[in-house]
């Protein structure tokens, strides 16, 4: 008899939606179908099953092509690649969990690692801007519960974060906000007419690359000093009439994602709509919230900070103190200077999101990438690891966009003795040991 | 496991009444025992001061906010972040450090045990995987419950029954240990950002008050017979003329009694009570409170406090007072954190300089000394610095010395920019006492085990209870007159045992010893009303669903857990 799994935790974007409902198989090995999530996320539980998955980890040959190897060997490699390199990029983190983050941290805290994850390239301008004007905020069922105005402002998660309107921000209805999106006023400002423009009341189309003007003069309408006819293609009109309904607002938020933080001006845009949502705190509640993208990063983010003091990019290189600078030790700039030794790759899919550039310096470094698919950096790597995957063959905590952990489920078991990130990271933990009491490599 | 006996140091034990008389401490098996055998391991305290391992009750050392303010002050990094040779791992942080340096740094001054002093009960997961992670000490969290939505539906009914029943199961789900209150009703107000600034104002939509908040949690606290009592941070915290607030939430304790079997006598502690202790009208008019507040808080028996002292340090302000921190970034223009928590609380962080050259601070720091100087019952006063917010704990071995040398505060005190304003505003250059090292025994553990219930294990060194034992290089007959030999002894034991095993050698990290995580059981009658209600909030309201809402048993593997039964 075919079972269903519920209370699932959905293992792709930072959503995590938590209702998810999977069939499974008798024997406890194949999923059978999926219930109340996205299309990406079903697609994530699918990929479980797919034909060829590689359930081995596989070493690259002298003609370009891969071996299978044992885990012991492809352990023995990995930590003697650890131990060698004086300086190793060990980015990623986004898809696994935290309790396998905290091996790797012990990991490269010994062999002088730079750890590094997705917000590198992501949200990591937020980040910045964050340590420099820190963030009002909230949790998502403080929206769904009072919120009355939302704002996705260079963000569309009708395609990135699918059910977030309909589970939080536009759709639902919660104790102070019974009407749902009746009782909703949504506003999306965005350079193009997305799909989630099509879910709000009023769409706002900024030109390109006016984003942080735009925000100013929100800010400026806000103080009731006089404005310039049109900014970034918004009339004036316009940026009093919005900024006047936001000030009715009982709770209101602004959303915000790569239109922003990848946009001309970066942590700044990020920095000023944060001191927009400040201002509008004197007139009534607003808070705003960074739509965090890949999974776990946002946890990524929280066990470095209470391990090490920083959210991403943390250079543990000089094995007795953990930096942290951007740009310096951030891993697209390390790559593009040439400046680590090896790459170590775990959970995530560089090959596919770095420049080029960065990714063909990473090329001609020892790599190794430890992830449960093929994909674009398996194929540049001298060692492919395939792993369970992390809330469908195995648990572990993830931590949600507005920083809620959640411990995700396991609803299959993992291919015939396929290791999970965690025992894996604990052997390669246990050989770096034996070969640094040994002296090296 | 190996023996120990420690030989010819000077005791201080409020437990037993020892004050400082040459005893030999024997210890085996975690435990301090009457006597052991001829091969146990001689450790030479002569001397050296002995003390049971101190005892932490208001810090805020693990949690959403903690991280918050580590995460977004790379600046707090630029002091003391390095690995110290041995076995340790890299340390970080000055005000807010991470999880490692917490635990080593509280261990390196003697402390086994700390409680994180607020918990979102949503935010549990990431409360104990930091607790996980922190070596050395023995640690729990308190649960908030002074805005959650449960609680306000219930006691606006007085529905004091339904209200334990909710405790119980949050404790449970959360692995918490006591109720914890934060501006009652305030916090829910800054959802809308408003505020509750005395005890008698109503909450928007729950149409309750903070005395009835207040009032219902300490019966249901002592309803379920709880180790710890109720727990609070009142309202109006930091403003000036708040010392009448302050009172009047004390006055609700009156004629309520501890009922448990822990040997806890108070049913409400009030914490870091120095902000809590103001005079004035104005920040220009400002004056201490802390005469008032602390002969109400002698007369009352059933109360403890902790005072919440300022140190002149820069430092980062974290609090579940969502409304307090807002205010307080508009007077300092910090960087401000906010995080508003569905149904349950918000919390707030920004950075504080306290400059000794600005005559209110340099105040606050007076008020905070002067509270422990008018105890007159130090088993009901504890010293904290409501870590990170009136300074970080690693400066507790300068709070000691500033109260145990009157020398040594009144050279701090005249040399104030504006000494003169200072000492206008406050009591402290009229206060001659220096607190004992007994005196700091009953501050720093007998007293504050009694109150969390867990003075049959902690805050002594009785044969029967831990083995955690801190060694200080003090010798009483030569106390240190210089301020800075007390503060050195007090940042470096000699010596520190945890259950019996020695973590810190002359200040050095040795084991990371075999950490615990506290939490209280409660068992209540089955409660179909409250079941229901939790089941109803979760489907309608929570944004994620009852099942994921618990903390799982790999998050705390070392679990020491309290049972109380509820039910008779």
């Amino acid at each position: 008899m075919p079972k269903d799994v519920t209370d699932v935790i959905c293992p792709f974007c930072g959503t995590l939606c938590d209702d998810l409902i999977v069939t499974v198989s008798d024997d406890n090995k194949t999923i059978l179908g999926v219930k109340n999530a996205c299309a990406i996320g079903a697609e994530k539980f699918n990929h479980q099953r797919l034909p060829g998955r590689v359930t081995r980890p596989r070493m690259r040959q002298a003609d370009g092509t891969f071996k299978e190897v044992s885990y012991d060997e492809a352990i023995d490699w990995t930590a003697k690649m650890l131990v060698k390199s004086r300086k190793t990029l060990m980015y990623g983190w986004a898809s696994t969990s935290c309790q396998a983050m905290s091996i790797g941290h012990e990991i490269a805290e010994k062999v002088g690692g730079i750890v590094d994850n997705c917000a590198t390239v992501c949200h990591g301008s937020s980040l910045i801007a964050i340590e420099d004007v820190g963030v009002p905020s909230c949790t998502l069922g403080e929206v769904k519960n009072r919120a009355d105005r939302v704002i996705f402002w260079g963000c569309n998660p009708a395609h990135a974060h699918p059910r977030h309107m309909s589970r939080y921000s536009i759709f639902p209805r919660g104790f102070f906000t019974v009407k749902g999106h009746k009782g909703r006023k949504i506003y999306c400002v965005d350079c193009r007419y997305t799909d989630t423009a099509k879910c709000a009341d009023e769409f706002i189309q900024v030109q390109q690359g006016y984003d942080y003007e735009l925000l100013n003069a929100f800010r400026t309408a806000a103080r009731g000093e006089a404005l310039p006819d049109t900014v970034g293609g918004v009339p004036k009109e316009k940026i009093i009439e919005i900024v006047e309904d936001l000030k009715q607002a009982r709770f209101g938020i602004i959303f915000f994602g790569m239109g922003l933080t990848h946009s001309m001006g970066r942590n700044h845009n990020i920095d000023i709509a944060i001191n927009l949502t400040r201002d509008m705190n004197d007139f009534t509640k607003f808070a705003i919230m960074a739509m965090r993208g890949h999974w776990n990063v946002t946890g990524s983010g929280q066990v470095l900070g209470w391990q090490y003091g920083f959210p991403y990019a943390v250079d543990l290189s000089r094995r007795d103190q953990a930096r942290h600078q951007t740009g310096e030790t951030t891993s697209v700039d390390l790559l593009n200077r040439s400046e680590v030794e090896a790459c170590f790759y775990i959970a995530t899919d560089p090959g596919a999101h770095f420049p080029v550039d960065a990714m063909i310096s990473s090329s001609r470094k020892p790599t190794v990438t430890i992830d449960p698919h093929i994909q674009c950096t398996t194929e540049i790597s001298d060692l492919h690891i395939p792993v369970a995957m992390v809330g469908v063959e195995t648990g572990g905590c993830a931590y949600r966009m507005d920083n809620v952990p959640i411990e995700t489920r396991k609803v299959v078991e993992p291919p015939e003795g396929m290791l999970t990130d965690e025992q894996l990271l604990t052997r390669i933990n246990h050989r770096v040991d034996e070969l640094l009491a040994k002296g090296g490599a | 496991m190996s023996e120990y006996i420690i030989k010819n140091g000077h005791v201080f034990d409020p437990v037993q009444g020892i004050k400082g008389d040459k005893k030999d401490i024997a210890v085996k098996d975690g435990k301090i025992v009457e006597s052991v055998g001829s091969g146990a391991k001689v450790i030479d305290a002569s001397g050296k001061t002995v003390m049971a391992g101190a005892l932490e009750i208001h810090a805020h050392v693990a949690g959403p906010k903690v991280n918050a303010g580590r995460w977004y002050r790379p600046e707090d990094k630029h002091f003391d972040s390095h690995k110290k040779p041995g076995i340790t791992r890299i340390e970080g942080g000055k005000s807010i450090p991470t999880v490692f340096k917490t635990g080593y740094e509280y261990a390196r001054m003697g402390f086994t045990f700390a409680m994180e002093a607020a918990m979102p009960p949503l935010y549990a997961r990431h409360v104990h995987e930091e607790i996980h992670d922190t070596p050395i000490i023995d640690e729990a969290a308190l649960p908030v419950f002074g805005n959650n939505w449960f609680i306000l539906e219930y006691l606006k009914n007085q529905e004091i029954e339904n209200t334990a029943a909710y405790i119980a199961w949050v404790l449970r789900q959360t692995k918490g240990y006591g109720v914890k209150v934060v501006n009652p009703g305030g916090t829910e107000a800054w959802a809308w950002g408003l505020n509750c600034l005395t005890i008698h104002d109503p909450v928007p939509y729950f149409e309750i008050t903070p005395a009835e908040i207040v009032t219902g949690l300490m019966a249901a606290n002592e309803y379920l017979g709880l180790p710890h009592s109720m727990h609070i941070h009142q309202n109006d915290l930091g403003n000036p003329g708040n010392y009448k607030t302050t009172i009047d939430t004390l006055k609700l304790a009156e004629g309520v009694k501890p009922k448990n079997n822990f040997g806890r006598e108070q049913v409400m502690h009030s914490t870091h009570i120095q902000f809590h202790s103001y005079k004035g009208t104005n920040w220009g008019d400002f004056e201490s409170g802390a005469k008032e507040v602390m002969e109400y808080v002698n007369r009352q028996k059933n109360l403890t406090i902790d005072t919440g002292n300022v140190t002149l340090d820069e430092t980062t302000t974290m609090t579940a007072d969502g409304p307090f921190e807002h205010h307080l970034h508009g007077l300092n223009h910090l960087k401000w954190i906010n995080v508003d928590v569905e149904l349950e609380t918000a919390a707030g962080v920004v950075p504080f300089i306290y400059d000794p050259d600005n005559a209110v601070f340099a105040s606050q720091w007076a008020v905070g000394l002067e509270i422990p100087l008018y105890a007159k019952d130090p088993m009901r006063c504890f010293i904290t610095t409501d870590h990170p917010n009136a300074g970080p704990f690693t400066r507790y071995p300068r709070v000691y010395a500033w109260l145990m040398s009157q020398k040594y505060r009144n050279e701090r005190l005249n040399t104030f920019k504006k000494a003169d304003k200072v000492i206008g505003a406050t009591n402290l250059s009229g206060l001659d006492r220096e607190i004992t090292l007994y005196e700091l025994a009953q501050m720093t553990r007998a007293g504050p085990a009694r109150a969390l219930g867990l003075m049959k294990d902690y805050g002594g060194l009785k044969p029967g209870m831990n083995a955690d034992i801190a060694i200080y290089n003090i010798n009483p007959d030569k106390f240190p007159s210089d301020g800075l030999a007390i503060e050195k002894a007090f940042a470096n034991v000699a010596c520190l045992f945890k259950d019996g095993k020695i973590c810190v050698q002359e200040g050095k990290i040795a084991d990371m010893g075999h950490k615990k995580t506290f939490w209280v059981d409660a068992k209540v009658k089955e409660n179909k009303q409250v079941a229901h209600d939790i089941k109803e909030k979760f489907l309608r309201y929570y944004s994620i669903n009852e099942n994921n809402y618990s903390v799982p048993e790999s998050y705390a593997p070392h679990q020491h857990i309290i049972s109380v039964d509820a039910t008779q």
